[in-house]
């Protein structure tokens, strides 16, 4: 039968032009059409069930499931966004707002010219599409794997900077604070600032 | 002048034909075809230069091609001229990728942090007409980032691209040549002359005209990116140039505004004030709720009907007049000027809130309304006089508008007044010195012709006789008239009849014919037919009990003459106040209602010429009201009708009024004061108001404030060596009233004169001396 079907051209496509096939199909029936029926349900109670007790037990996710997001950290503690804002251009949902600020040798937050002052993303509307992390040229910010983003408020789901950042780690120091010494912004960049120096850490 | 017929060249573009006028540029003649050829230099306005190379096409002409490809903007068309531009020919779209390969060597990646990415001319280009990649692998030049060539303008040399467009506006358009290109080759760069700050009032516009992001202000620095703002257009409230403006908000918060176009006023450009003055507007201490004053003497907040009925039964229960500054814009002033009339009963309002005279007020009714001298008539002036009008320092366009035909073909201008200003400096104007309150001999002698303008600017009513010697100048010689007040709104007004002689359009309030149209148009049966009372007369007869209440929108006291007693007039009268944010005004009112600054309403102005100015609401979500609404509804619970809603409805209002037909007031005459005699330690004092200055609509912009002039006081060689002083010796000026003390700076002054800035840091002549112009000061040495 399957010779006889070929595909509709679209000159063909009105619907006085679509035949219709009678299918050839035996029914299940008899003591061994049962057992085929059944058979897939006998023999599941043998396998180990793939669903877990969820919130108890907390299956992991995909390495790169999509999940909330986070504004990571140079090793010295500087956070990574300059508030260029071109992950809330690249946005197809408009869940991100970003405003700039101009970093100063009193108030420096990340390093370079330009930090992020104020970040906050819209759970309620964001996709989890990811064009954010491509549009970001500094990899400041990245998705991590949390993925229960559920709340009894809309104020509660837009998440602001201090949501979002990643938490300071062995060697990092609290911004604001001077850049390591004798390193520039393109350094930070390459990578040669490991942690942060002692110079670094202002007197609070 | 009259136009000559202008020989027309047809040339073939990429195929296509175009006729043009001779003398127009090959880029200009293929943007009339809708030819887009990447450029960065070019600029309509500005002389060619073909700095950047990036416009290059083939050019053949009568068969005879150039050996190379050539850059467009800068080579006229001529005839028999065949252009290939990048669509047609290969060799002119390969080195258009070549010039922009070498562009973006030294050009950073700092696209992200860049205030320009988004809108930036060389970001597009590289799109277009770049590569993907890069085939440079060597280490970029750098400089330092960002330095400050100014307090607002900040300069990132890695980022230029050497178009020189910033240095030719500098030297073509303002005449401020504080910036150059420096150095050869690849470290030529943008600079500053080392003891010489970017201290020019244009400086903004260098910024709005770089095609990268080597010049950025620092008002606007990172603070926002093009997708998040919404533009509209609008118009400057600054002063009367009325210049066209566009005004970007970012979530109800207007982030900067840049000059728009209009080829008969502003053509691309504006001033510092107009682009950068407007943080007045998101000051935390704006007025946002009405406010009453309770049996304890404190000012205390109210509901709108609540506020607006102690509002009615105040101005009801006594004679009471209006005062209206000069700021309120065409709608709003003719809503002052029908409230006076018809919920008031009276003509007692005027729109001049500075130092006045009567001869002012009678030469405006006689010659300024309905006149409509413009741009145009300087663009074709033979010369030029300027009285009692500094254009670089009150009104920035017309200065513009004047070095444009000074450098075109030399304008003769000729400036009357006491001090030689730095604007008539740079136009090279014949200065004609005069004692302080001697300028009306010095017109009369002038010898103008039918083609020459007389600029008149409102500082002519500090001395008696100017007005009345500027009339009789242009009538026995013809030329043509302008009078320039500093404010946006005063022209408008005028037009309006906030002012206690004209009716709108205006009328003469003496006029019985003149009074029945309007009070048809109004659906009256009679207006007051006596002429109201100017800005003095009303605070003095408040003063004398004459008059009980007060209607004041946007003024400042301390604007005024004797500003003491205008002080103590608001305490005594009941005063109801139309602000944006408190002032020495809503501090004594007894009711205060907030209104909307420009940026929240719709509106117009009228400029100097009476060309309307309209602009839109920009912030759309702010709950502010218009003066005029706000006056319909007191105007409505004292049982009147001003018949005046909404902008719109006053728009249409004004449109059906058309301008007086008949005879126009005649003006008395005026004489000069005698010359006085002075002793030596006394002289006669001159100042005018900065551009940028202690404004009240300046407020809380720093940066701005930062490239304001020095305060100093100029005294002529002569004072200099009687006093014993140099350059930089503090003087001590002081009258009855009070002094002021200020670095003495030795110029071009009357010997009998001494200038100081009316209104700048460390000198406010009308507060500290109680003396503006004229007016006998002591001047020792500090």
């Amino acid at each position: 039968m399957t010779e006889n079907l070929e595909p509709l051209k679209p000159k063909d496509l009105g619907i006085n032009d679509v035949e219709f096939y009678e299918v050839d199909q035996k029914p299940t029936v008899g003591f061994f059409g049962h057992m085929r029926g059944f058979w897939v349900t006998f023999s599941t109670m043998f396998k180990k069930p793939l669903t877990v007790e969820y919130p108890e037990v907390k299956a992991p996710t995909e390495e790169r499931f999509h999940g909330r997001h986070q504004l990571n950290r140079h090793p010295d503690g500087l956070e990574k966004c300059i508030g260029c804002e071109l992950c809330a251009w690249a946005c197809p949902a408009d869940a991100i707002y970003v405003e700039g600020e101009n970093n100063t040798e009193e108030n420096r937050m990340s390093p370079g010219e330009r930090y992020g002052k104020v970040y906050q993303i819209n759970y309620l509307r964001c996709v989890f599409c990811g064009l954010c992390i491509e549009a970001c040229p500094t990899r400041a910010l990245t998705m991590t794997n949390e993925y229960e983003l559920a709340d009894d408020s809309r104020a509660k789901l837009i998440f602001e900077k201090a949501d979002l950042l990643a938490p300071l780690r062995a060697g990092m120091l609290m911004p604001p604070h001077p850049m390591y010494p004798d390193m520039n912004d393109t350094n930070y960049y390459n990578g040669d600032v490991k942690q942060a120096h002692p110079s670094q850490e202002l007197d609070k | 002048m009259s136009e000559v017929a202008v020989e027309m060249i047809t040339v073939v573009i990429d195929g296509f034909e175009v006729t043009v006028p001779k003398g127009t540029l090959v880029i200009r003649a293929a943007e009339q075809l809708g030819i887009q050829i990447p450029r960065f230099c070019d600029h309509p306005l500005l002389d060619p230069v073909g700095a950047c190379r990036q416009c290059l096409v083939d050019i053949e002409i009568n068969g005879r091609a150039f050996p190379k490809p050539q850059a467009s903007c800068t080579i006229p068309v001529e005839t028999g001229m065949i252009v290939k531009t990048q669509l047609t020919s290969p060799v002119a779209e390969k080195a258009q990728r070549g010039v922009m390969e070498l562009l973006l060597v030294n050009h950073p990646l700092d696209c992200p942090v860049c205030d320009k990415g988004g809108e930036c001319p060389l970001q597009n280009q590289a799109m277009s007409t770049g590569q993907g990649s890069s085939r440079f692998e060597g280490v970029k030049r750098t400089f330092e980032k960002p330095i400050n060539i100014s307090s607002q303008v900040l300069l990132d040399r890695e980022r230029c691209v050497l178009c020189a467009r910033c240095t030719r506006f500098s030297e073509q358009i303002a005449s401020d040549p504080f910036i150059t290109l420096n150095e050869r080759g690849a470290l030529q760069q943008v600079g500053i002359y080392e003891n010489k700050p970017f201290e020019s009032y244009f400086s903004g516009n260098t910024v709005q005209i770089c095609p990268v992001g080597a010049l950025t202000g620092a008002a606007y620095r990172f603070r926002a990116r093009p997708f998040d703002l919404v533009s509209t257009p609008s118009a400057c409230e600054h002063c009367a140039s009325g210049c066209d403006m566009r005004t970007d908000v970012r979530r109800g918060k207007t982030l900067r505004r840049l000059a728009g176009e209009d080829a008969s006023v502003n053509e691309e450009w504006n001033c510092d004030k107009g682009r950068w003055a407007f943080k007045y507007i998101t000051a935390v201490d704006r007025l946002k709720v009405p406010m009453i004053r309770d049996e304890a003497g404190e000012l205390v907040e109210a509901s709108w009907p609540e506020a607006l009925a102690v509002a009615a039964q105040g101005l009801k229960a006594t004679s009471a007049a209006v005062l209206v500054g000069g700021r309120a814009t065409h709608e709003d002033a003719y809503g002052y000027s029908k409230f006076a009339r018809l919920a008031l009963g009276t003509n007692d309002i005027d729109f001049r809130a500075r130092v006045t005279s009567d001869e002012e007020r009678e030469f405006i009714a006689a010659h300024v309304v309905n006149s409509s001298t413009t741009y145009r008539d300087i663009d074709k002036a033979d010369q030029v006089l300027l009285v009692g009008f500094e254009p670089e320092e009150e009104s920035p366009i017309v200065f513009l508008r004047i070095n444009k035909q000074f450098r075109k073909r030399a304008l003769k201008v000729i400036s009357i007044g006491s001090k030689e200003s730095v604007g008539v400096e740079k136009l090279k104007g014949e200065f004609v010195k005069v004692a302080p309150g001697q300028e009306a001999a010095a017109i009369s002698a002038q010898k103008l012709t039918d083609k020459s303008v007389i600029l008149v600017g409102e500082r002519a009513s500090e001395s008696a006789g100017v007005f009345t010697a500027v009339a009789a100048l242009a009538q026995s010689s013809g030329a043509k008239l302008a009078w320039i007040p500093r404010r946006a709104g005063e022209r408008g007004a005028l037009q309006a009849g906030a002012i206690g002689n004209l009716l709108p359009g205006g009328r003469p309030v003496t006029d019985s014919v003149a009074r029945q149209e309007i009070a048809d148009a109004w659906s009256v049966n009679s207006l007051p037919s006596q002429i109201g009372r100017s800005t003095s007369e009303i605070i003095a007869s408040v003063n004398s009990d004459q008059i009980g209440a007060l209607l004041v929108g946007g003024v400042d006291p301390l604007d005024l003459e004797n500003n003491k007693e205008a002080l103590a007039a608001l305490d005594k009268a009941f005063v109801v106040s139309l602000e944006i944010a408190p002032s020495a005004v809503t501090s004594r009112a007894d009711v205060v209602l907030p209104v909307a600054a420009v940026t929240e309403k719709s509106g117009s102005f009228l400029n100097w010429e009476g060309r309307a100015r309209s602009f839109d609401t920009a912030v759309d979500d702010s709950l502010n009201r218009s003066d005029l609404r706000i006056l319909s509804m007191i105007a409505e619970e004292m049982g009147t009708s001003l018949n005046l809603g909404t902008v719109t409805a006053a728009a249409k209002e004004i449109a059906s009024i058309k301008n007086w037909q008949g005879e126009p007031l005649k003006m008395k005459t005026a004489s000069a004061p005698a010359q006085r005699q002075l002793n030596s330690n006394e002289a006669l004092i001159t100042s005018w108001r900065r551009l940028l200055d202690l404004g009240t609509l300046q407020e809380g912009e720093e940066n701005l404030a930062g490239t304001a002039r020095q305060t100093v006081a100029v005294i002529s060689a002569k004072r200099a060596q009687a006093l014993g002083v140099a350059n930089g010796d503090l003087l001590k000026v002081s009258t009855a009233q009070g002094s002021v003390t200020l670095p003495a700076l030795i110029e071009n002054i009357h010997d009998d004169a001494i200038w100081a800035p009316r209104n700048s840091r460390g000198s406010q002549l009308l507060t500290d001396l109680n003396a503006v112009h004229a007016e006998v000061v002591t001047v020792v040495r500090a």
